[in-house]
């Protein structure tokens, strides 16, 4: 029998903790997490705290999925309610741009359907848990943009597969989120709907910040509490970089482990969808819908997918994690280098043990990146010519009215890799760039094969900075490209990778550190990232999150 | 390498992204600086690689040849009209 919370109860605080007693019967491993997480921290200076509604709505928006899905299970709620707190919380968090589109008439639908389920005791592994989904990702008959302009108007007649497979585990969709143009930048700052705002602030500081790019609207969705998880995608740090900005996790997978089919192509060989949530327990339970063999895309790998969450057993004893002496650059700020080493110290005390490798190549890695991910572009955003999507605009002949639909639907910063990509292309230079750069990718890929020889895992800072000032390193192109310097080898590797909040810097900016693992092994990865996390104690705010006081 | 206006205006008519005149010059500016910053892979000795076109060691599987939904702006009595897309 569900047994329905009154209203005061859920306002106090032996809610939660009667809650949590039972989920310790369900997982031993969250109740002693939140015995010591009690994520009751109030808002650093200058929070700017939103009324949602009252207590239960935002209590609900406290919940980790793991907690939402054992409280949904035991009747605690029903996932209308979770539904209807996320709407609340999406709709209050609209100052910081996180969303394109809405889409609460569909969550509340899915939502019934998932209560139904919940009722027969027919739950599906992801029955009710409110997800945003990256606006990169076609779903059927909900607008997708890509945060294009040429993308106008484009309602898919189809969904993606790894939005389905979300969708047939029962979660429920809040909305679409903004991003950088086709997934082009590293702030989310290239949309054509405007640039997402991170939640969180500089100490003493009013300005607001980058949320990191391209899955910004996502990341910023998730650390504001406006999702429970999300989808990303990650070409060159797209999914680990803004989880970085915004203190939250964000894991790209092994390429070929999650679909690309009705993903918006950027850089085929290098695109990767992945999830965005606030635990690395949540970015299992993801991953462990999004991923799995499809036919519908070719370089979909057919292998079986393992129980992600088994991985985190909390056992790092025995092994080896590499820490690539080259990634320690010259000008590291020392705050990433400190965080790093940090990093390092707390796997070597749970027992693992640190190895210095080398990569030597991967000093070329971004050179090569920003010469195959434009000449994949180039090649890929041919299909925008104002004839089978989007906006048109009319020209005198047929090249006049491409040239004047390209003009008119493409931002600068997709113009100029669009035209990067078609020069390192054409004739007589394809050799000296585009051949060359695809053999530096076979160079990277092999040391990183050597390293794997030595070690377990790669441990290395995910970002080289903490989240920038809208407006910052808008000037010089190759200043943005720089953020994916330590994101970018796990693209054109394949590897899957993750990142874990794992500190602040001195302004109170979260830090993330990344793991990179072997190929097909991110239950290492998440094996790892769950010590990380636990010996983080990641528990800081962001100033601005959609939840009452 | 560094790229003229007429080098741009001409990568640009291939991309087929109408160029007003007062954008070449910026845009060859931007676009030699990347290229220059990209050429630092001229020093890695790359005679033994091969190229590396994908991650996936697999071969390219075969799918079966079939009409789906068309994703058109614009439909005219059962049809989908496009532009004259043949001069």
């Amino acid at each position: 029998m569900r047994r329905k919370p009154s209203a005061a109860f859920l306002r106090s605080p032996r809610w939660l903790s009667e809650f949590f007693n039972v989920m310790a019967g369900l997982d031993p491993a969250i109740h002693e997490k939140k015995s010591v997480d009690p994520r009751d921290k109030p808002g650093d200076d200058g929070s700017r705290i939103v009324s949602v509604s009252h207590g239960q709505s935002a209590q609900l928006t406290e919940l980790t999925i793991a907690e939402a899905r054992a409280g949904l299970a035991a009747r605690q709620f029903s996932a209308r309610e979770l539904a209807e707190a996320y709407i609340a919380a999406m709709q209050a968090a609209r100052p910081l741009n996180a969303y394109i589109t809405e889409t609460p008439e569909i969550a509340l639908a899915m939502a019934a359907a998932s209560d139904a389920r919940l009722a027969k005791g027919a739950a599906l592994r992801l029955d009710g848990i409110p997800i945003a989904v990256k606006d990169l990702f076609c779903t059927k008959d909900v607008l997708t943009t890509a945060a294009s302009h040429i993308l106008d108007g484009f309602h898919p007649p189809y969904e993606s597969t790894v939005t389905e497979k979300l969708w047939q585990a029962g979660a429920v969709m809040l909305g679409k989120t903004n991003l950088d143009e086709f997934a082009m930048g590293s702030s989310t700052t290239t949309s054509h709907y405007g640039p997402t705002e991170n939640p969180w602030r500089r100490s003493g500081d009013n300005r607001p910040l980058v949320a990191g790019g391209s899955s910004g609207g996502s990341a910023a969705a998730v650390a504001a509490h406006a999702a429970l998880g999300a989808t990303g995608t990650d070409t060159g740090g797209s999914i680990r970089q803004p989880a970085s900005f915004c203190g939250i996790v964000g894991l790209k997978p092994t390429y070929g482990r999650c679909s690309r089919w009705g993903v918006v192509a950027y850089a085929s060989s290098l695109d990767h969808p992945g999830p965005i949530a606030r635990t690395v327990r949540d970015a299992a339970i993801l991953l462990g819908a999004m991923a799995g063999h499809d036919p519908r895309d070719s370089t979909s790998a057919p292998v079986p997918v393992p129980g992600f969450e088994k991985a985190l057993t909390g056992d790092v004893r025995g092994l080896k994690i590499g820490i690539p002496r080259e990634y320690r650059s010259d000008g590291m700020p020392g705050e990433i280098d400190a965080v790093w080493q940090q990093g390092t110290a707390w796997l070597r005390d749970a027992g693992a043990e640190p190895v210095e490798v080398s990569l030597p190549m991967t000093k070329y890695a971004l050179a090569a990146y920003y010469i195959i991910a434009p000449a994949e572009a180039s090649s890929n955003l041919a299909r925008y010519d104002g004839v089978k999507y989007g906006l048109r605009v009319a020209g005198d002949s047929l090249d006049d009215m491409y040239e004047l639909t390209r003009a008119a639907g493409f931002g600068a910063e997709v113009k100029r890799r669009v035209l990067i990509g078609t020069y390192v292309l054409s004739a007589g230079y394809y050799d000296a760039y585009y051949l060359k750069a695809q053999k530096v990718r076979a160079l990277i890929a092999q040391d990183f094969e050597r390293a794997f020889e030595k070690v377990d895992c790669l441990l290395t800072p995910t970002a080289p900075s903490a989240a920038f000032a809208i407006g910052e390193k808008q000037d010089d192109p190759i200043a943005m490209y720089l953020n994916d310097v330590f994101t970018v080898p796990a693209n054109l590797t394949g590897l899957p990778a993750i990142s874990v909040p794992a500190g602040l810097s001195a302004d109170g900016l979260p830090l993330g550190l990344q793991l990179i693992g072997r190929a097909f092994d991110e239950e290492t990865v998440l094996r790892v990232g769950g010590v990380l996390e636990r010996a983080a104690q990641f528990t800081h705010r962001p100033s601005f999150t959609a939840r009452t006081e | 390498m560094a790229l003229d206006k007429a080098a741009v205006a001409h990568i640009a008519a291939l991309a087929r992204i109408r160029l007003k005149e007062e954008e070449l010059e910026p845009l060859a500016a931007e676009l030699s600086h990347i290229l220059t910053w990209v050429e630092q892979l001229a020093e890695v000795d790359t005679a033994d690689a091969a190229p590396m076109t994908s991650v996936a060691a697999m071969r390219l599987p075969m799918r079966d040849d079939e009409v789906t939904d068309a994703n058109a702006p614009q439909a005219v009595r059962g049809f989908f009209a496009v532009p004259k897309v043949v001069e």
